[in-house]
């Protein structure tokens, strides 16, 4: 299938990235490439065939309900691009009131 | 002879008779490393200084209460995509340029139990995706067997650092070869794990269902005994599998191969395979059989699939496990940005290489509203197949014995233009990934170049024990593991 | 036009473990930001969930009282989508195969009782908070929350008044409540609804654009939202206008919806298996060793309530709203055998008292044992019931037993013939005007006499034998 510009477009702003009209033409290219040799798993027939959910086929894996002790706060924001006091700061969200 | 000569086992045994110290070793592989890494450039973030004091200390403490564990002093390398409290763990992205990790990954505070020397963090693919470390965000690193030719990929830091002797161990990571591959380019041992055999907490993941940890050295008996030391069960690691660790060390001292089937598939002979690479696999199996092994072929239908299954996966995968990289709790964001989405958008275009890129775009593609089950549901039906294949193939063989890669190390910009091209040529050691195998890649012979080739011994889930003892076996008899390089 | 209202309900609710869903940090309301946080629940690179089975075990336990299927083969998928109070950039939540299936819980209203069908109810992680405070050129995240174990509950479109959707909601609420799985709590959020509704012409099959409501912390904000929202949505229709897809926030000050996001551009969560978890496969030994031990349901306590205590609806009802209720009044009811009196002081005077300190009846400073002694002394005659009324509040502050409050005052109720004949003798002297009355013929004096004579003994005159006595005194 080809992939055109604008699904590149659409695809980039699912994925949050930024995508310049060089890269948006690249990526075009190359996607439709890579998924033309995708197209070739077309060739398996996989009826009736159970998608397998971990390869070493483990169910239920658990931890008990108790509490571990959390990281310090400041160890929690060390990293932190930005903060201020106890908080990671982002730019003021306009969507909600 | 000098101390970098020796490799993990050796280094451990005259540690623990105190013929050497740590100090010593440390300073040792410091001197090395000056000297090799301007050419090599093995390494994302060297750790002289702590490495000094924690030796210094250990040596201290020694010199009251003799008691060693097997990797007290040892000092090894460490990928760049696993979090070590306290170091820098950049996975080579410029995202993650500062990022000091709050916590250990498990393998990490395992190695810290035993009084294990971190040296550095080695350089790696950005978020361990790539076949030559081109795109770490920091520099490719360098082939020591020729500097004009990439150590492959993605943990072509932790090979390079092996291959030069600039430390005496190191851990990778391994998703669709990571491990194999930069091993068998480099001229030494990688081996990846069963999935679920080695914690991934604390390991940056790439795609989840395939990532796995393992260790890269000089020969046999050092991955066996690096991996004893990180495998078990960890409860902070949901697909860890509680299963008893055996004796892999113990598992080496059978020398001879009889009673064991090893299997050749067809379908890993076929075209594109370089002349050379096959000869010396050939070559290798004769040995195997010389060896007492029962050669036989088989078959394995489903491999023309695994690149593209793979590649739909692992990118899918991929897409949702960095998107945590936005910008906000940790890492790199973008500078002068008006609003949240413009935050999110120009931060991971900043943040993010090519090739990253490039994988998220796919991933969040065959994810996507209307193409779940065409691509995501498809691959996941003939991952079940390549699977099947190789459940019928073990109850016929107890190995599976392949080339490693379909040629040996190409030339750094050979390939970085064309991703398929980059993407075919994890061939041979993504099916083991795809089926959770475990898998191990060990020198067999050179190029005519003069460049390494490598052999890939597959064995049944959890038993790395056969796959080592084979390996071990087929080193002792060609000591092809003896080779070094001559860098320059 | 008229039209008729098609309204279903999600409601998140918080489930009362002590530690997250997938790491061990605790879920305490109300710390300082970030301050409950670890490398899971903060998305760090490189870390890993790992499912609380009490959180498994609570859903199956909720599910089951909600008359779902439990689903035997279930697993946790990924909702992607970016939010800063999302740390993963990803919720693990469960898409295709929920744990709890095609359930129903019944509500009463007006017209009887109804069947409400459960659509599915299934596990995720809370998300964090993003806190926006006027005057400050950001918003802050506070990740503290990110990873609460939540159950996400859905109703099918079966209400169609705002009265019916407060039904469901207190229902429901007090299920998950008697199952101890939630705390209710819903200025805290714990308890979170978020009602959908949309208008159809009546008889017209296809339902019409639905809107989200969000922000609503209480019953009585339920009920003004939901009824606010169909009258906006009558007035549009009525006059020719379409209604818009659109999440609407409830505003407390101005009572009114107002539009949040609109869903024009739908959401794509590309949901796949987390290949972090493996999946959960639940035998059937589990599910019915949950279902065995499911406690007594309130609208099943309410009918007994009414058939073996013979209390009226109104009594029983309000008395099995809380378990903690219901199980103290069948304690005190084992002690003493007067059902309706019990009711009446444990819905009376304890309710006043524990509302007014804000107290949990389980942590009740009046235990069961004190109430049952307290209306012992009341039936035996030792004290009055107005004596008792008087000293609840005593009784319920100052951790003392009523035996020793009564024995401190005094307050012992004086049924001894002699005493209360000198008591007699005293009125009768004082107020010959009322006497003289009454020997007239005039019975209502009566009253007055005994009045003044519970009066003369400070209350603790046994008021029937005062009455007895004051009678056969006069009568003379």
């Amino acid at each position: 299938m080809e992939i055109t510009q604008q699904d590149v477009e659409k695809v980039a702003q699912l994925a949050r990235l930024a995508v310049s009209a060089a890269e948006k033409e690249t990526f075009a290219k190359q996607l439709t490439q890579i998924l033309a040799h995708v197209d070739t798993l077309n060739q398996y027939d996989t009826a009736g065939i159970e998608p397998i959910a971990t390869v070493m086929g483990q169910v239920n894996v658990f931890r008990e309900d108790l509490v571990r002790p959390s990281l310090p706060s400041e160890m929690a924001l060390a990293n932190a691009p930005e903060r201020e006091a106890e908080g990671f700061v982002v730019p003021k969200i306009i969507e909600e009131r | 002879m000098s101390l970098q000569k020796l490799g993990l086992v050796e280094l451990h045994k005259k540690f623990k008779a105190g013929e050497v110290t740590a100090t010593e070793i440390v300073r040792s592989y410091f001197l090395r490393i000056s000297q090799v890494e301007p050419k090599v450039k093995a390494f994302a973030t060297q750790a002289k200084e702590a490495a000094l004091v924690q030796a210094e200390g250990l040596d201290r403490k020694l010199k009251t209460w003799r008691k060693t564990n097997p990797l007290t002093g040892m000092p090894l390398a460490i990928k760049d995509n696993i979090c070590t409290e306290g170091v820098l763990t950049t996975c080579s992205s410029r995202m993650l340029q500062n990022f000091v990790p709050p916590y250990d990954a498990t393998v990490i505070a395992k190695l810290r139990a035993q009084e294990y020397i971190l040296l550095g963090k080695t350089n790696l693919d950005e978020f361990a995706m790539g076949s030559s470390t081109e795109n770490s965000a920091f520099g490719p690193s360098r082939n020591p067997w020729n500097l004009h030719c990439v150590p492959g990929g993605s943990s072509g830091g932790s090979a390079a650092a092996v291959a030069a002797e600039e430390c005496v161990a190191a851990l990778g990571s391994d998703t669709g070869g990571s491990i194999r591959q930069p091993a068998a380019f480099c001229g030494v041992v990688g081996l990846k794990p069963t999935y679920g055999r080695v914690s991934r907490y604390g390991l940056v993941a790439f795609a989840s269902s395939l990532d796995q940890i393992g260790p890269i050295t000089r020969d046999v008996a050092d991955a066996a005994f690096l991996l004893q030391a990180i495998a078990g069960h960890d409860p902070m690691d949901s697909t860890s599998v509680d299963r008893s660790v055996p004796d892999y060390m113990k598992a080496l001292q059978k020398r001879d191969l009889k009673a064991l089937k090893i299997g050749v598939p067809v379908e890993f002979f076929t075209e594109g395979l370089d002349p050379d690479v096959e000869q010396a696999v050939r070559v290798a199996i004769g040995e195997l059989k010389n060896l007492g092994a029962e050669i036989r072929e088989i078959h394995l239908p489903s491999t023309g699939a695994a690149v593209a299954v793979y590649y739909v996966i692992a990118t899918a995968e991929a897409s949702s496990n960095l998107a945590r990289f936005d910008g906000v709790k940790f890492g790199f964001r973008a500078k002068e940005t008006k609003d949240l989405l413009e935050l999110y958008m120009k931060t991971r275009q900043e943040g993010f290489g090519p090739e990253v890129k490039r994988r998220i775009m796919l991933g969040t593609y065959v994810l996507s509203a209307g193409y779940y089950d065409a691509y995501y549901g498809k691959a996941q039906a003939v991952r079940a197949l390549v699977c099947q294949d190789f459940a019928t193939a073990f109850k016929e063989v107890d190995l599976i014995v392949t080339p490693v890669t379909p040629t040996p190390a190409f030339r750094l910009g050979e390939k970085s233009e064309d991703p398929l091209q980059m993407y075919l040529s994890d061939i041979f050691t993504i099916s083991a990934n795809l089926a959770g195998l475990p898998a191990i890649a060990l020198p067999c012979g050179f190029s005519k170049t003069g460049l390494p080739i490598g052999l890939q011994l597959i064995g049944r889930a959890f038993e790395e024990e056969t796959m080592l003892r084979a390996a071990r076996a087929y080193e002792q008899a060609t000591q092809w593991h003896l080779k070094k390089p001559n860098i320059r | 036009m008229i039209f008729e209202t098609v309204i279903g309900v999600e409601v998140h609710a918080q489930l009362r473990t002590n530690s997250k869903m997938f790491c061990g940090c605790g879920t305490t309301f109300g710390l300082s930001a970030n301050s409950q946080t670890c490398p899971v629940c903060l998305g760090l690179p490189g870390s890993l969930p790992v499912i609380n089975r009490t959180a498994v075990d609570m859903a199956i336990r909720a599910g089951l009282a909600l008359n779902c299927t439990i689903a035997t083969n279930n697993r946790f998928a990924r909702k992607n989508y970016f939010y800063p109070d999302l740390p993963k950039g990803y919720q693990i939540s469960q898409y295709e195969s929920p744990i709890c299936q095609h359930g129903w819980i019944e509500i009463r209203g007006g017209s009887g009782t109804k069947q409400i069908r459960i659509r599915r109810a299934h596990l995720e992680e809370d998300a964090g908070k993003n806190i926006h405070e006027t005057g400050t050129s950001g918003s802050h995240v506070d990740l503290n929350r990110a990873g609460t174990p939540l159950l996400e509950i859905v109703t099918e479109p079966d209400m169609c008044s705002a009265d019916e959707v407060v039904a469901y909601l207190r229902a429901l609420r007090e299920i998950l409540m008697y199952l101890e799985v939630c705390d209710g709590n819903m200025e805290e959020g714990s308890f979170r609804c978020e009602p959908n509704l949309s208008l159809r012409p009546s008889r017209q099959k296809e339902f019409g654009t639905k809107v989200e409501l969000k922000n609503i912390n209480s019953f009585k904000y339920v009920k003004d939202a939901v009824e606010y929202e169909i009258k906006r949505q009558t007035k549009v229709l009525n006059e020719g206008g379409t209604i818009r897809q659109e999440t609407r926030l409830w505003n407390i000050e101005r009572g009114e919806t107002a539009v949040m996001r609109s869903k024009e551009e739908a959401h794509d969560y590309r949901y796949f298996p987390d290949p972090d978890l493996v999946p959960l496969k639940l035998d059937d030994e589990w599910i019915e060793g949950f279902r065995a031990d499911l406690p007594e349901l309130p609208t099943v306590r309410t009918k007994r309530f009414m058939s073996d205590y013979g209390l009226p609806e109104y009594d029983a009802t309000i008395l099995t709203a809380s378990k903690g209720m219901a199980d103290y009044f069948e304690v005190c009811v084992k002690q003493f055998n007067q059902p309706k009196t019990v009711s009446n002081w444990v819905m009376g005077e304890l309710t006043r008292e524990l509302n007014n300190s804000r107290t949990d009846i389980s942590a009740s400073p009046v235990t069961s044992e004190r109430l049952v002694s307290l209306l012992q002394m009341v039936d035996k005659g030792t004290i009055s019931l107005k004596v008792a009324r008087e000293i609840f509040p005593d009784l319920y502050r100052s951790g003392k037993t009523p035996e020793q409050i009564v024995q401190e005052r005094g307050l012992t109720q004086v049924s001894d013939e002699g005493a209360l004949a000198k008591l007699i003798e005293e009125v009768l002297n004082k107020n010959p005007a009322q006497v003289a009355q009454f020997k007239e013929g005039k019975q209502q004096v009566l009253g007055f006499l005994v009045g003044q004579v519970m009066k003369a003994s400070g209350g603790k005159a046994n008021p029937g034998k005062a009455n007895d006595l004051l009678k056969k005194k006069l009568s003379i």
